[in-house]
């Protein structure tokens, strides 16, 4: 099997739906090739292959792109509308939340918004405050909202063509630092139900729930525990809203440890969500009290090291997991 | 401006019809809410009238509209059946939306009413989108976004514009100038003393009429229509007209000038038209009484049947808020 990285799979992911539907629209800041097909290149080609009316460079105008495509897909149409940094979904929140999340519910069902968001995220390239948050909380919090972020190229394309072909209106999530990440690369016909996890590593002594880039902090944690006869199952969640409940609390009800890890603030975070579930459920089953690892409670900061140590890293989750174990062994 | 277009005799009548329709809904409307029977907020668009109605005769059932919470008078004038407007704000499973809605998000797509917004701005980056459509289809539609003059002190008015511009999209931006955003007057929160001014800066016309006089608001309407089903891009229509009643009902409206209200209500742009019509020989005095009552009996069908007909079910709480099959 031919090896891809996660922007290419994105790309191909693109492609490919707007050959098959041409129904499928891209939008947004750069997103032409007379703009270099997106800042990182996400877009390249597109224009060029599928021309200027179905792929639009705007204007760095977020709440028109959203607008935009909230519009022309009340009327058939598949926008994927690129904002180009999760930061600045802040500026369209207004037409992502109060509209395209609830146009179908207010209008009884008439009409509906099959957009795609298409946004990028994570730290690790030192761009400050406003640059690199992770705001899927906040979404996830909106009913009538999806959100999915990939961790693999397969993921990706097979995520990618789910939300296209999805009804609702779907936030995409990619991280910055892994688009060059390689993989397998995924057939034509291969889609990722939003919804479902996928077990990346079976264990039997605690999962670990992770999604985005914590899913490559985790696996080495995964295994360097291993080397110390710590059997750890982990889990790629791939889909936030919804989340795949049934794969995550059978593996909670096996290993009866659970760690979630995201790069975003713990307080009020998906990873309260998936915890305080988890407790409902299998209170009395659980070894320990769910754990979860996030960025800290500050701004992202600048400063390398302080950058580094605002999000979880391999070490951190292997500490935490050893910490889990450790609480057994108080009762 | 000369060659304008005018409105022909039956143009005239249909634009009546809408007008009075809209004012005898609109006093229906406040009447029932004394009354209790309807519980609802209530944004009244009475001095508003001429509008749309003179708008909507350039346009046809296939064009859309996106509108906003002060609304009423767009949306009868675009078609939406008085049954099921009564229903949704009545809050009845019969209404537009299921009275999921409500008054400040009636939707109606088969007679082009795509989005009601509650937001302040939100109608134009939508109008947008669906003129974007339009544009790709080539299916000849036009979009028009209403919204008020203290929309377009919002960020969205200025992105909105700008992308129609750039896009030449076949969208055109109705602003309905009532002199008031929400409490607060005009002048005090507009730096320019004509929105049609703004217009410049996104390269488009733009134009202020007299939105209160038929003949006027159907030629920028007709001009503008045209102009975006030609292809020609967008049109900012700047319509002056003044808000009889408060911001919302019941608000007592102290911040309006006592005398600017009267002077607006003598010169109530209902009434005026109708005597016009029969001065010029239009219609006779009998033939819009007759209409008038047609619309009375049809408001108090509308009204019987929305209040006749069952809430909605507990279940629909879990509906339509993902698509059917992931519902569950």
């Amino acid at each position: 099997m031919s090896k891809i990285n996660i922007l290419t799979a994105i790309n191909r992911a693109l492609a490919d739906a707007m050959e098959d539907d041409d129904q499928v629209l891209v939008l947004g800041e750069d997103v032409g090739d007379a703009e270099e097909g997106g800042v990182v290149g996400v877009t390249r080609g597109l224009s060029t292959r599928f021309g200027d009316e179905r792929v639009r460079t705007t204007p760095i105008s977020e709440q028109a792109i959203i607008g935009a495509a909230i519009g022309a897909s009340l009327v058939g149409f598949r926008p994927v509308a690129e904002i180009m940094l999760m930061n600045f979904t802040t500026v369209a929140m207004d037409m992502i939340v109060n509209h395209a999340a609830k146009l179908r519910f207010m209008s009884g069902g008439q009409t509906h918004v099959p957009i795609v968001i298409r946004t990028m995220t994570g730290t690790g390239f030192s761009s400050g405050g406003q640059h690199c948050d992770y705001l899927e909380a906040w979404f996830a919090h909106t009913a009538g909202l999806r959100v999915v972020t990939p961790s693999s190229p397969a993921d990706a394309y097979g995520l990618m063509r789910s939300c296209i072909e999805d009804d609702d209106p779907c936030l995409f999530i990619e991280n910055l630092p892994t688009y060059w990440l390689e993989g397998p690369e995924a057939e034509r016909n291969h889609r990722v139900k939003i919804g479902s996890a996928s077990v990346l590593a079976e264990g039997s002594d605690v999962t670990i729930v992770a999604y985005a880039r914590m899913v490559q902090e985790a696996q080495p944690a995964v295994a360097k525990l291993a080397q110390d006869g710590i059997s750890a199952e982990l889990l790629d969640l791939r889909s936030i809203a919804p989340w795949d409940r049934a794969t995550v609390l059978a593996s909670a009800a096996k290993t009866r440890r659970v760690l979630i890890v995201h790069e975003a603030v713990t307080p009020f975070g998906v990873g309260a969500e998936i915890s305080s579930v988890i407790h409902e459920e299998l209170f009395g089953d659980l070894h320990a009290p769910v754990k979860r690892l996030g960025g800290a409670f500050c701004p992202v900061p600048f400063s390398r090291p302080l950058e580094v140590g605002f999000a979880p890293q391999a070490s951190d989750i292997e500490a935490a997991v050893r910490a889990l174990l450790d609480h057994k062994r108080q009762h | 401006m000369t060659n304008r277009p005018v409105p022909d005799a039956a143009t005239q009548l249909g634009i009546y019809r809408r007008m009075t329709l809209i004012k005898q809904n609109d006093e229906r409307s406040r009447r029932v809410i004394r009354t209790g029977k309807l519980v609802m907020p209530y944004y009244s668009p009475r001095g508003q009238e001429v509008i749309p109605s003179a708008l909507s005769a350039s346009l046809t059932a296939s064009d859309y509209i996106c509108t906003i919470y002060r609304g009423t008078h767009d949306m009868l004038a675009k078609g939406v059946p008085l049954r099921d407007l009564w229903a949704e704000l009545a809050g009845r499973v019969t209404g537009t939306c299921k009275g999921k809605g409500g008054p400040m998000h009636i939707t109606h797509p088969e007679s082009g009413v795509m989005v009601t917004t509650g937001i302040v701005g939100s109608s134009m980056p939508i109008a947008n989108g669906l003129a974007w459509a339009s544009q790709l289809r080539r299916d000849k539609r036009v979009t028009v976004a209403y919204f008020g003059d203290g929309a377009t002190n919002i960020g969205a008015f200025h992105e909105s514009l700008n992308l129609a511009s750039v896009w030449k999209l076949p969208v055109i931006f109705v602003c309905q100038n009532n002199l008031f955003s929400e409490h607060t007057t005009f002048e005090k929160c507009t730096a320019v003393a004509r929105i049609a001014d703004r217009a410049a800066a996104y390269a488009m016309p733009g134009e202020r009429v007299d939105g209160n006089d038929v003949f006027d608001m159907y030629a920028a309407g007709a001009e503008a229509v045209q102009r975006a089903r030609e292809g020609g891009g967008p049109t900012l229509i700047e319509a002056m007209t003044f808000r009889f009643h408060g911001h919302v009902f019941g608000d007592a409206d102290g911040y309006i000038d006592k005398a600017q209200k009267a002077a607006a209500i003598a010169a109530d742009p209902v009434p005026r038209f109708r005597a016009r019509l029969i001065e010029t020989g239009v219609a006779t005095e009998a033939q819009l009484s007759e209409m008038e009552a047609t619309i009375e009996a049809d408001l108090d069908d509308a009204i019987a049947y929305a209040l006749g007909s069952a809430f909605p079910d507990l279940a629909e709480l879990s509906r339509d808020v993902f698509a059917p099959e992931l519902a569950a």
